[in-house]
């Protein structure tokens, strides 16, 4: 049987001379109906760009297809040429028979027009519908990805629905026309887990409804072993390895499949935990950091002049406390107060009450008074461009009021050489390193005041898996040489896994759950704690469907002078504790 | 609604600000009222003579004083008299500003309408020759002043064609929009040139950036036509630079355009302004700058309702 697609030896090369600079460099493979082939890399290893060279839409990108052959079986059975294809012919294909996703919901609609002219377009456009037919059809197509409300829904422009709910209509435009073949690129990447766990299940269920043929381009390799079929990997531009989905998960060939199915996370016997430096329960040193009921709102008003009528309940009464040489993951999703914490601890934003001692060690010659320091999530944005490293190392004691002497040149040597990059680092500016390396130039800067307390605001969480692999390294040696505790905020429970030691789930601005990594990971007991474990996708739950759970996060607003009520603990040995749940 | 009164109710104290600054400037340049009206003659005047001038015109009180009577004025409906034309201020503003604005008017028509499709065109065939040749005619509409522009029309037009602009009696649109139109167009095209080609240099850039946005990719995803690509999903998401500039030009236009008034001789707020400045008809300054401040007021609220209407991201007056 011809395949649906079938794809060979495809090369992509982008600027003036594309032939001298490929991106995808000769990638082969078939697809057949109803099946998904999921394609697994790196940033730059040209998943995206094959993905975009399927449906043409590379030629808008800046690529051109300088070599292979791409042949998709239309709805009557004759091949089309894809690749020799006029403009005016793809423009009938795109939408009505190849669909597509993207990675960014909140980028990927018009932001001026209401949802429901862009579902309508596809109908108009592949179907001829206009007017009443083309509204209704819209309206089931909302219906279809399970938006409750579809009716009014179709009024709202993007601005005013989730980034779950974006991905929701996104997919509802790419299959409107029931398309024989949708390009998932990384659908879920810029969503939180549960969310993500949601949009896997929808568009499982929609491909077992319409029997259609998918191609999944994705970082994570443990989010295809759900839903893939078959694998490819990619590693700059080739097809490193491909295979039948169990072939690829159980018996990797390819030392870079291999490398990448690591860094799954595997909760279930907390194997993959970090084993060293475990609390020491009989000694009651002196935390390095200890926070008692830090609450941050942010008052409401209806207008400028107006009192307050509420509050933003960011944070609603946070305690933890961190030993030295130990780290506390705070993981939670987008908006459960967990970076607002750690604004509050470094100072970034005002806590509305609570109090934090700071201040294991005394504050001596050779350690500043200011003792907590922090690295951020965005490399790329995080550091000046127009300062040089040296200057960019020298601002945090600058910004101490300390003085730039040889001293501080001989520390930034050090740290530099610490970090792991070239000596000759210090004259060069941001833009000459990778994301990588400009993450550990944000973290030489933090050590630079040889703190005693470093927050970690997702800082690993923008590189690609191989990078944070090595990046995680570098910080637990630093950790075991400088003694530093690490406050780790984090949505990746993959990457938390190997971090932490301890484990604080924050949820609508309440810690949930606490304890030592191990036994939160293996035995978790509060039931928001289950569902973000449960969502997190893993090599072991293979073809495990995702249930299709639609509860969304409880609004944090609150109306003026209220307070939650006090929190009731259960404990679960050790010092592992959850919230009582009412 | 609540934002728009609030808006307006700003109006006033933003004009009370440039009552002050214009009555305070236009009292710093040397020279007086009395001296620039009668040129030469006024050194024949005997110092109580002079005395008797300055109390009739009531420029012999302090600042504050003048100052005080003035708005006092205003807030009555009362401009003051311009001493130059000896009638009410308001009026001979409201006589000229039909003209000034018919002229802006034309000239944002004319830099809409050739700016926006060519820097459409520009964005679309970026780096091929015809965006390159795009590029250069708009770099030098935009960097050739008004006069050498207005000057060369009228020299082609007469040396080439044996045709001069129409000039004489300015003529009302509403009393013969014919003669009218053939006095204004030619000051329209001198103005709106430069308008045009800075209409065209932001449509470009903002059209370039909307079509790598990610919604762009999307609608042809979908299947959409490169025409509806630009026209549908692309040009209302880069209208808002366009808004933005046109809103500033026409500011500046309902000003007056003192040169291009100059060489085609209209009649127009612009000239008006600068003849009240040399003769120091302060009340007839003093008025028009007012006026033309609101006018520029008026223009940038619309502009700002005019985002809204166009992107539903932006909600005017709330923080």
């Amino acid at each position: 049987m011809t395949p649906l697609l079938s794809v060979s030896d495809l090369r992509v090369g982008f600027g003036r001379n594309p032939h001298a600079n490929e991106v995808v460099r000769g990638v082969s493979f078939d697809l057949a109906d109803g099946e998904t082939l999921a394609i697994v890399g790196e940033s730059g290893s040209g998943k995206s760009v094959t993905a975009l060279s399927i449906n043409r839409l590379i030629d808008f990108g800046g690529g051109r297809i300088t070599g292979g052959s791409m042949k998709l079986k239309r709805a009557n059975g004759s091949l089309f040429d894809l690749m020799a294809a006029t403009e005016p012919q793809l423009v009938r294909i795109r939408g009505a028979e190849i669909g597509m996703i993207f990675q960014e919901p909140m980028t990927s609609l018009n932001p001026v027009l209401t949802i429901g002219s862009q579902i309508e377009e596809s109908f108009r456009l592949h179907r001829g519908l206009t007017g009443r037919q083309a509204t209704a059809a819209a309206k089931d197509a909302l219906d279809r990805v399970r938006i409750p409300d579809a009716a009014r829904r179709l009024k709202y422009t993007p601005n005013q629905l989730s980034g779950g709910m974006l991905q929701r209509v996104m997919i509802a435009i790419a299959l409107a026309c029931n398309p024989r073949l949708l390009i998932a690129d990384e659908p879920t990447t810029a969503l939180d887990v549960t969310v993500q766990a949601q949009i896997m299940a929808l568009l499982a269920e929609l491909k077992q409804e319409s029997g259609m043929s998918m191609i999944f381009i994705t970082h994570d390799i443990g989010l295809v072993a759900g839903i893939a079929d078959k694998v490819m990997v990619m590693q700059n531009g080739q097809a490193v390895e491909q295979g039948e989905l169990n072939q690829i998960l159980d018996n990797p060939q390819h030392p870079y499949t291999q490398h990448l199915l690591h860094a799954v996370p595997h909760f279930a016997n907390g194997r993959a935990t970090r084993a060293d430096g475990q609390r020491d329960k009989d000694v009651h040193a002196e935390p390095a950091l200890k926070v008692d009921g830090l609450v941050v709102r942010f008052p409401l008003k209806s207008s400028f002049f107006s009192r307050a009528t509420g509050a933003v309940h960011a944070v609603d009464g946070v305690d933890f406390d961190l030993m030295p040489s130990e780290t506390l993951a705070i993981v939670g999703e987008s908006g459960s107060g967990k970076s607002t914490t750690a604004k509050a601890v470094l100072g970034l934003v005002r806590s509305t009450r609570g109090s934090f001692s700071v201040g294991a060690r005394e504050a001596s010659a050779d350690r500043s008074a200011r003792p907590v320091q922090m690295v951020f999530q965005n490399p790329y944005a995080s550091l000046n461009p127009r300062l040089s490293i040296e200057s960019i190392l020298a601002e945090p004691v600058i910004a101490t009021g300390g003085p730039v002497n040889a001293k501080t040149r001989t520390r930034m040597a050090s740290l530099l050489e610490r970090v792991g990059l070239p000596k000759n680092s210090l004259e060069r500016y941001p833009h000459e390193f990778s994301g990588g390396q400009r993450q550990r130039l944000c973290i030489a800067r933090a050590l630079m005041l040889n703190p005693s307390v470093v927050v970690l605001d997702e800082a690993v969480s923008a590189l690609d898996v191989s990078v944070q692999a090595k990046v995680l390294e570098l910080l637990v040696d630093l950790q075991r040489e400088f003694g530093l505790a690490y406050l780790f905020i984090s949505h990746d429970m993959a990457v938390v896994e190997r971090i932490a030691h301890r484990i604080a789930v924050i949820y609508a601005g309440q810690i949930v759950e606490i304890g030592d990594a191990t036994s939160v990971l293996s035995q978790p007991q509060h039931s928001y704690t289950k569902k973000l474990i449960a969502a997190v996708p893993t090599i072991e739950r293979r073809r495990d469907h995702f249930e299709l759970d639609t509860r969304q996060v409880p609004s944090l607003v609150r109306p003026q002078g209220f307070e939650p009520a006090p929190a009731r603990w259960e404990q679960f040995g050790g010092d592992h504790r959850a919230r009582v749940e009412v | 609604m609540n934002y728009l009164m609030r808006r307006l109710a700003t109006f006033p104290l933003v004009l009370l600000g440039v009552s002050i600054l214009v009555f305070v400037a236009i009292r710093m340049v040397p020279g007086d009222s009395i001296t620039a009206m009668l040129g030469t003659e006024a050194g024949l005047l005997t110092p109580a003579q002079r005395d008797s001038l300055a109390a009739y015109f009531g420029i012999d009180q302090p600042w504050f004083v003048q100052y005080w009577r003035w708005i006092g004025g205003i807030l009555h409906g009362n401009f003051g008299i311009s001493v130059t034309y000896g009638r009410p201020v308001l009026d001979v503003i409201l006589e000229r500003f039909p003209l000034t604005l018919e002229l802006a008017l034309l000239s944002m028509i004319i830099a809409l309408a050739v700016g926006m499709p060519a820097g459409i065109y520009a964005a679309t065939h970026s780096e091929k020759p015809s965006d390159l040749g795009v590029r250069v005619v708009a770099m030098v509409g935009q960097s050739t002043p008004s006069f050498v522009l207005g000057l060369l029309i009228i020299y082609t037009l007469s040396a080439g064609f044996g045709v001069l602009p129409a000039m004489g009696e300015f003529a009302p649109l509403w009393q013969d929009p014919l003669r009218n139109l053939s006095q204004l167009i030619l000051p329209a095209i001198t103005l709106g040139f430069a308008f045009a080609a800075s209409v065209t240099r932001i449509a470009r850039s903002a059209m370039l950036d909307v079509l790598s946005d990610d919604y762009v990719r999307t609608a042809r995803s979908k299947g959409a036509s490169a025409r509806s690509v630009i026209w549908r999903h692309a040009l209302p998401n880069a209208l808002i630079p366009v808004v933005t500039l046109s809103g500033i030009e026409f500011g500046y236009l309902l000003g007056g355009a003192v040169i291009v008034e100059q060489i085609y001789a209209l009649p127009g707020l612009g000239r008006m302004v600068l003849d009240a400045i040399l003769q120091r008809d302060y009340a007839l300054v003093q008025g028009s700058v007012l006026f033309i401040a609101f006018n520029f007021m008026i223009v940038n609220l619309l502009v700002d309702l005019a985002y809204v209407g166009l992107d539903p991201r932006i909600r005017l007056g709330e923080q």
